[in-house]
């Protein structure tokens, strides 16, 4: 008899795709072997002007130029949300910032492709330029979009509860301004595209980067003018992500209408100033944020005003600016909060969605000014959190269920993890501990085309080998969304993981998937599998009945074998049951869906679908810096990081995003920005881009939270976002804790501490002068 | 220009005919047909592209092709034995210290240097000789915890 087969679920199992990565086998985008051409995107060298003109004739005359095309060759726009569609893949009649795409050539090889792009000459009137959201809406702004009045993209006005009433009983009410760098995703792998177009059929073939294959090929069909069934769209390995690739991206439009115009294959690799140039980074934010608090810590009303400089398009400009707001509730127990945010437009590259969407910089003022106000009313920052504790379940002020709530738990093991008790104000000068609290959507309540299709489909095929393929259009991008597959349907069905294998993103074979964003795999193509598997096991558990003549509600599972429950003997082999299952009809597809209920689609409000969720992960961090005063430098020495993923399907890969994601929010908050001068982005290479290296990379102890959700597949909660925005709080706390310093600009780099230092000193001075005057 | 060029990959001796101009990324990866190194950047930045030229660490993508004549050039294809993974690879597979997995090659032959001068490093000798590779998944942890437990294995 085999023994009992180890739990598939909660098994610290590595990547199911791992090998491939550590032996080099693993092949991406750039890596596909094909005879293609060339592809080369000339870009605007202006960041605000009129097209009038593209003079391309030289270009075409080059030997050697298969291809060239311009926005003449695609009058639609493109965009991910159908409510703001307004790119072309190549300008037509505006230049909105200097890197725009403009012109693209396909050629013999990469020399004569620039030589093209050299020939071909821009006529433009160039126009005023805007580099920031104030200046974009000045009165007398010129309009980037003639639709848009004042340059704005969206206004949002949302009250709930009693605010004026709240401050009105608060004992404590303090504001703060706060001011945010735009950030970019830093994925080491620069965009890709291989574009195979086979004219006499009039079929394309997309190879792309993306996150999300099933957007990509919608905006393919409408730019091309075709029907979707003559495109095929599939997602090869993928070096990251991190929401760079969450939206269909002009590259890859350009990819497919160069190898149409070229009647052959256009292979489109960007370099890395390009990959920045796309950007769909954090925005440029500034915020003005109030509290009030009773003395004992509760907080009575919040009010945030949030000003975001979206760039020149949409892209998910309407999301990020809503979700600011949004995800101020669902974390504390707060009776009334007012919030107003605007997005603008400016002639910078497009800012889109990136981990953390929309929350993070939020999260660092609330969390700052929270510290601030604790600081003043003698209350610890871990009391002045835990006064303020929702109940569960609850439905927020918004309209958000939640039912999962390890925020408790997720405090108890950090501040018990660092120490906080024994060392708090007793570290020696230069160094601090801080804390911060952060949440995080399982996937967008509400899909972003309101097909009424299930937010998920997974397929489950078994055929004569034995062997489960799992087919699924979610995107593994590195966050190992397969694997975890891999591991739920093994745990449903019954069998050792070898038996199953996973096809995933390749529209000819897989079914539709919204894509990886807003942490959705685990929880809604998760659902999906458990629904699929369930299905297979009962056609399995009634084939096993069947042959043992018996009923199936009567077979029970030792290891991989079926058997009648309390018979001797040893039953059947899984190949067994499979074949006696096959035998019905052939080989056995099952599909599962997964659809989010209406009830937790969001509140009934205006952008009230943006933040909704069926449940939210929780996290609590504890930061501990040393700051060297000569140098301004901050040093992480530590971080403790508590995360309630709900159930962990695979801990050691929960580990690794929860890492992954605290890491990032320190790139953040220590120094990466983008940088433009006129318009012309000067952070544009990994050198200039500051991402943090190995050496300034700090331990991050990982506590991993299981407050099981009842709707999570198995309990589970997203892992890779939630953890990210309270660091930057957790970090400034601790500045502050250490040097007594409240830095509000963010990132602190040493330039920043050293002027705030400064500012302190004369501070100082000045108060010393005066009291020695009076 | 082209030029003849004589030079051992991946413990098997060649011979090309290519431009003078030919950078060894481009060489390794569309004359000798081998993916595993990776462009993450335009030239020197990110470590994607870490082979070893010599036993050394090398950027592939700074390196001149022509200048490799005569010398050893490794990538992560020729790493271990074949169909077998190395101790660094398979740490890096267990430990997860590869997430997307795309600047993994070149942070696995940047480690595999240091362990064949230093068997038994220590974190601050793991962290600097890492130091010239980007990754942007992991947050470098796993990546240290892989490398360690390589050492350890091997020795």
């Amino acid at each position: 008899m085999t023994g009992q087969r180890e739990p598939a679920v909660g098994r610290r199992l590595p990547l199911i795709d791992g090998i491939e990565k550590v032996s080099g086998r693993a092949i991406y985008t750039a890596d596909l072997p094909a005879h293609a051409l060339v592809g080369r995107i000339l870009r605007s060298p202006y960041s605000h002007a009129e097209l009038l003109g593209v003079e391309t004739d030289a270009a075409r005359a080059l030997p050697g130029v298969i291809a060239v095309i311009t926005g003449a060759d695609c009058d639609k726009t493109f965009g991910v949300l159908p409510i703001t569609m307004d790119e072309y893949p190549l300008a037509r009649e505006r230049l909105r910032y200097r890197g725009e795409p403009v012109a693209a050539v396909a050629a013999v090889d990469e020399e004569t492709a620039e030589r093209a792009l050299a020939l071909i000459q821009l006529k433009v009137r160039e126009l005023p330029a805007y580099y920031s959201a104030a200046a974009a809406r000045a009165p007398d702004a010129v309009r980037l979009h003639d639709k848009r009045a004042g340059n704005v993209l969206r206004e949002v006005h949302d009250e709930f509860g009693d605010t004026a009433a709240g401050f009105a009983c608060a004992d404590l009410v303090r504001e703060a301004r706060f001011r945010y760098a735009e950030v970019a995703h830093g994925q080491i792998e620069p965009h890709a595209a291989l574009a195979e177009y086979d004219a006499e059929r009039e079929r394309l073939t997309l190879h792309s980067v993306t996150q999300v294959p099933y957007y990509v090929h919608l905006m393919l069909a409408h730019c091309l003018d075709i029907e979707e069934s003559r495109i095929r769209v599939v997602k090869p390995f993928i070096g990251g992500g991190f929401g760079a690739r969450v939206e269909p991206l002009n590259f890859e439009i350009i990819a497919a209408l160069l190898a149409r115009a070229a009647r052959g294959t256009v292979r489109l690799n960007l370099s890395r100033e390009e990959t920045f140039l796309t950007h769909r980074g954090r925005p440029e934010t500034g915020i003005h944020l109030k509290l009030g608090m009773t003395r004992d810590g509760r907080l009575t009303a919040a009010a945030c005003d949030t000003v975001q400089r979206g760039g020149a398009y949409s892209s998910y400009g309407i999301v990020t600016i809503l979700y600011g707001g949004a995800l101020l509730h669902g974390i504390y127990d707060i009776p009334a909060v007012k919030y107003d945010g605007c997005r603008v437009f400016t002639n910078t590259p497009p800012c889109g969605a990136m981990r953390g969407h929309g929350s993070v910089d939020a999260r660092h003022a609330f969390e700052s000014l929270l510290d601030t106000m604790a600081a003043e009313l003698g209350l610890d920052p871990f009391a002045v959190r835990r006064a303020n504790l929702l109940t569960t379940p609850t439905k927020t002020a918004n309209g958000i269920v939640v039912n999962s709530y390890g925020l408790p738990e997720c405090l108890d093991r950090v501040q018990n993890a660092s120490g906080w008790r024994q060392r708090k104000g007793r570290l020696p000068p230069g160094r601090g501990l801080g804390m911060a609290c952060s949440h995080y959507v399982s996937g967008a309540a509400s899909p972003i085309h309101r097909t009424g299709e299930p937010h998920a489909v997974v397929e489950l095929r078994l055929d004569f080998d034995g062997g489960i393929t799992i087919l699924s259009g979610a995107a593994d991008i590195g966050q190992g969304s397969s694997t975890v597959l891999v591991q739920t349907v093994a745990e449903i069905v019954g069998v050792d993981l070898g038996r199953l294998r996973v096809i995933s993103a390749d529209s000819a074979v897989t079914p539709k998937d919204n894509g990886s964003y807003s942490s959705r795999v685990t929880f809604m193509v998760g659902n999906a599998a458990i629904d699929a598997a369930e299905k297979l096991r009962d056609l399995l558990l009634a084939a096993a009945a069947r042959r043992l003549a018996s009923r199936a509600d009567l077979i029970e599972r030792v290891g991989e074998r079926f058997r009648v429950s309390g018979a001797e003997g040893p039953g059947l082999t899984f190949r067994e049951v499979a074949a006696a299952a096959l035998a019905e009809g052939g080989s056995i597809t099952v599909k599962g869906t997964f659809t989010v209920p209406i009830e937790y689609q969001g509140g009934k409000h205006r952008g009230g679908a943006v933040g909704a969720t069926m449940a939210f992960s929780y996290a609590a961090q504890v930061v501990e810096v040393e700051i060297d005063p000569d140098t301004g430098m901050v040093r992480v020495e530590k971080v403790w990081v508590a995360h309630d993923c709900g159930r962990a399907i695979n801990p050691l890969a929960v580990e690794g995003q929860v890492q992954g994601s605290v890491w990032m929010g320190m790139a953040q908050a220590l120094g990466e920005e983008t940088r433009y001068e006129d318009g012309l982005p000067l952070h544009a290479s990994l050198l200039g881009y500051p991402i943090p290296t190995i050496v300034e990379s700090p331990p991050i102890e990982v506590h991993i939270v299981e407050c099981l959700d009842p709707n999570g597949p198995f309990g589970a909660k997203e892992a890779s976002e939630g953890s990210l925005a309270g660091f930057l709080p957790a970090v400034t706390n601790a500045v502050a804790d250490a040097i007594g310093l409240r830095m509000t600009e963010l990132p602190i780099t040493p330039d920043r501490i050293l002027e705030a230092l400064a500012r302190k000193r004369r501070e100082r001075r000045i108060a010393a002068a005066r009291e020695t005057v009076a | 220009m082209s030029l003849i060029l004589s030079l051992t990959l991946n413990g098997r001796p060649r011979t090309d005919l290519v431009p003078d101009n030919l950078l060894l990324i481009e060489y390794v990866r569309d004359v000798a047909g081998l993916p595993g190194t990776k462009r993450g950047c335009d030239g020197g930045e990110c470590g994607a592209c870490t082979v070893l030229i010599d036993g050394e660490p090398r950027h592939a993508c700074l390196t001149l092709a022509a200048r490799c004549d005569g010398q050893h050039v490794e990538t992560i294809e020729g790493i271990g034995s074949p169909g077998r993974l190395s101790p660094l690879q398979r740490a890096f597979h267990e430990k997860l210290g590869t997430q997307c997995g795309f600047c993994t090659p070149g942070m696995i032959m940047a480690a595999e240097a240091l362990l064949r001068r230093t068997p038994s490093p220590d974190e601050a000798q793991i962290r600097a000789a890492l130091a010239g590779n980007l990754c942007r998944c992991t947050g470098y942890i796993k990546i240290i915890e892989s490398v360690q437990a390589a050492a350890e294995n091997a020795s």
